[in-house]
């Protein structure tokens, strides 16, 4: 009967072993075990009203060179268990144990006047990752998964003062799945140290959570759009392997593409793109020979499915329903700046 | 002896908290289609059937299933619509990434970008699938209609898809694969099959595209080195529309009025098929014709036996460079075969059809087509091995029974 009770607990790890949740703390409970809880709150990631109190469990931290979803401001978060670690490879990029969890806020306006729409979680389970999308309701009390995404009107404010209605997609389960798979299992993407910008105490506590197998370079990779922090050619891949390469390496969802944007790449010239044929880009050609025509971005597939917002054109192909203009331009400038052959 | 008795029992209670029995999950058309329908495909479990309802579901984003084992069942080509019209987003309207997944009885209408596309997925099948660009040819129109992907054991049965602007059915970078008792109709390519390998495609029919039937291999691909390949009792006749394909893509290469080209491929099998009306040629095989940068791409054609085909009228319009000339030439028309001769005799490149081969006498497959030495040949020697049938898993069959 003991045997029997341990087998139990052992093949069902999940939903017998965990602990009832304590009141005002995280809720262990509902990141590991299975099944996806109804609202936000139910995991205890914010206290109070809105995503304005995160809880001091938390450890929060910003992208040196972020992905680009429609201009929206991203507020992100590490949880880790209080007893265990994080360990970091000799990359740099953060393992996390069983029980952690990654909490992305995705909304508009800044400092004080953030106000949210999605928060995108990402589980840490014995099963593997998992990855729940929750959308706030209008008076900010909770949010609530929405397994098959949805479409929210959203004004988004732009540079140039003007204001742009979009229809903001949240992504569905699945889409979630699109970018962080790789070869199938969902991963994180943003976690190396080298892009993660953390301030003071923040710093100070991922350092301590972690165990380091190689030198810690926290914040040390090129700002896209900072000169200071690195060249053209550095910011622009820096810009790349962000945006495109979670999925065009070769265990992502673009690998049939066998365009490859992620840092490994390098010594293959074509896999980066330049004079890359199109295969099975349809459309999305342009009418264009290579990926990257070095030397001219206007010949550029490339450009011509960065600066697109049609669907069958548009990459990446989830994610954003406006043009990065800023990023569009950086590519530019260095495809520009490669010679031809 | 107790131990195992007691993991038996742990696995029972664990499978007890998922069902036992495959479920129906029926989704209605209607509004609110979008998010019913994917939530639906999200927590479908293994063995269940999602099924459509009758009627036009109008959705805004791409569809996508990642658990395997699922069917999604319409109540037929014409009675269960999934519109893209509307799309805002997605690369392609359903997307399937989990494998032993079977597609049947339903249409795909005017995707944005691909219709259906299966990425990794293996034992995929498709049955009685209508994917239709309601416009009619256009370059506006999505790239593929059915388009398996990185997958082992690819079945298309059935299937009817118009107006996709590259490949109707297009199998790409897969193992194991059969096409047949399909329709392709004004598309730039029928059915194409790249960088494959043991692939049959049989009992078609591709008529009224830029190329009807295409066996292609591409340089700088995870996968290439395409070969293995049987074309076999397909109709393939009129296909006259023209190229519409967008620049840059391999197939806006592909000459209006091609039957079947075979490009940089090994051990091909055409036979038994039926051809008539292909006004540039019937057969074309040829090599990759492009600069590339690939130490390991093959470029030519080698071990190709076209046998026992039917030739009905062809070669009367050829779209190609030098085309008229060549009709000029040799009496009106081009030849209905066409090799371009890279590799010689050693390609073993053979046909006993009793028309005449025209070869291009080129030495290598990029030489430019105005130093072409083209000459009537005799394409005798000998055959390439017989390829033996390409068979799906037992379940596979068993699912479109």
């Amino acid at each position: 009967m003991k045997l029997r009770r341990i087998a139990l607990a052992l093949a069902c790890a999940g939903p017998l072993a965990s602990a009832a949740p304590v009141p005002g703390s995280i809720s262990d409970s509902a990141i590991q075990d299975a099944g996806y809880p109804r609202t936000l709150s139910e995991f205890g990631f914010f206290t109070g009203q809105g995503v304005t109190a995160p809880s001091d469990q938390l450890i929060g931290y910003s992208l040196r060179t972020p992905l680009f979803s429609d201009y929206a401001e991203k507020q992100r978060f590490i949880y880790v268990p209080a007893s265990a670690r994080i360990s970091a490879d000799a990359n740099g990029a953060l393992d996390f144990p069983v029980g952690s969890a990654l909490i992305k806020t995705f909304g508009y306006g800044e400092g004080a006047a953030f106000r949210p729409i999605e928060t995108r979680v990402l589980l840490r389970r014995a099963s593997g990752w998992e990855a729940l999308p929750y959308v706030w309701k209008p008076d900010m009390s909770d949010a609530e998964l929405k397994l098959a995404g949805t479409r929210l009107p959203v004004t988004v404010p732009r540079a140039s003062g003007r204001a742009q209605p979009i229809s903001y997609a949240v992504p569905n389960k699945n889409q979630c799945k699109e970018c962080h798979a790789r070869s199938g299992a969902v991963v994180p993407i943003g976690p190396v140290a080298a892009n993660m910008a953390l301030t003071g105490k923040a710093a100070a506590s991922l350092r301590s959570r972690t165990d380091w197998k190689g030198p810690v370079s926290l914040g040390s990779a090129p700002v896209w759009n900072d000169a200071g922090t690195g060249s053209l050619d550095a910011r622009a891949r820096a810009y790349l392997a962000i945006n495109c390469a979670h999925c065009h390496n070769p265990q992502g969802s673009a690998s049939n593409s066998g365009l490859f944007l992620n840092a490994g790449a390098a010594g293959d010239p074509v896999a980066t793109g330049l004079y890359k044929r199109p295969v099975a880009a349809g459309r999305g050609s342009g009418g264009h020979d290579f990926a990257i025509a070095p030397g001219d971005p206007d010949r550029s597939i490339m450009v011509h499915r960065m600066s697109s917002t049609e669907p069958g054109i548009a990459m990446p192909e989830v994610g954003r329903s406006l043009v990065h203009d800023e990023g569009v331009a950086l590519i530019r400038e260095w495809i520009s700046s490669l010679p031809a052959k | 002896m107790k131990r195992k008795f007691a993991a038996a029992i742990a696995l029972m209670a664990c499978v007890a908290s998922t069902p036992l029995v495959a479920r129906d999950i029926a989704v209605a058309a209607g509004p609110g289609a979008q998010e019913r329908l994917q939530e639906a495909l999200i927590v479908a479990q293994p063995g269940d059937v999602v099924k459509l309802g009758e009627g036009r579901f109008a959705l805004t984003d791409g569809l996508s299933l990642d658990i395997a084992g699922v069917t999604v069942k319409g109540a037929g080509p014409d009675k269960s619509v999934l519109s893209f019209a509307g799309q805002l987003a997605a690369g392609e309207g359903l997307l399937v990434t989990s494998d032993n997944v079977v597609l049947r009885d339903f249409a795909v209408e005017d995707s944005k970008g691909d219709a259906i596309k299966s990425k990794g997925a293996d034992n995929i099948v498709y049955h009685n699938i209508r994917v239709e660009w309601t416009g009619g040819p256009k370059e506006t129109n999505g790239a593929y209609g059915i388009y398996p992907v990185e997958s082992e054991n690819v079945l298309v049965d059935s299937v009817l898809v118009i107006g996709a602007s590259d490949a109707g059915i297009y199998v790409g970078q897969s193992r194991n694969i059969v096409v047949r008792n399909s329709i392709a109709r004004f598309n730039v390519a029928g059915i194409e099959i790249e960088n494959s390998f043991n692939a049959d495609v049989h009992d078609n029919v591709a008529t009224k595209n830029t190329g009807g039937i295409l066996v292609f291999d591409l340089p700088n691909l995870p996968q290439q080195g395409g070969h293995n390949v049987r074309v076999f009792d397909n109709i393939v006749a009129e296909n006259d529309t023209p190229n519409f394909a967008p620049k840059g893509n391999i197939v806006a290469s592909v000459p209006s009025g091609t039957g079947i080209m075979v490009m940089a491929n090994r051990d091909i099998e055409i036979f038994d098929n039926v051809f008539d009306g292909n006004g540039s040629s019937n057969i074309m095989v040829i090599g990759y014709r492009q600069k590339y940068d690939d130490a390991k791409y093959q470029p030519s054609v080698r071990n190709v036996r076209i046998s026992d085909n039917a030739h009905g009228k062809t070669g009367f319009a050829p779209q190609f460079a030098g085309g008229e000339m060549l009709a000029a030439a040799f009496g009106g028309s081009v030849p209905p075969i066409i090799w371009d001769g890279v590799g010689g005799a050693e390609a073993s490149i053979v046909s006993s059809d009793d028309v005449p081969v025209l070869n291009l006498g080129l030495s290598r497959s990029d030489q430019p087509i105005e130093t072409a030495q083209p000459a009537l040949a005799k394409l005798t020697g000998d055959a390439a091995p017989r390829l033996p049938k390409i068979a799906m898993p037992e379940a596979m069959e068993a699912a479109i029974k």
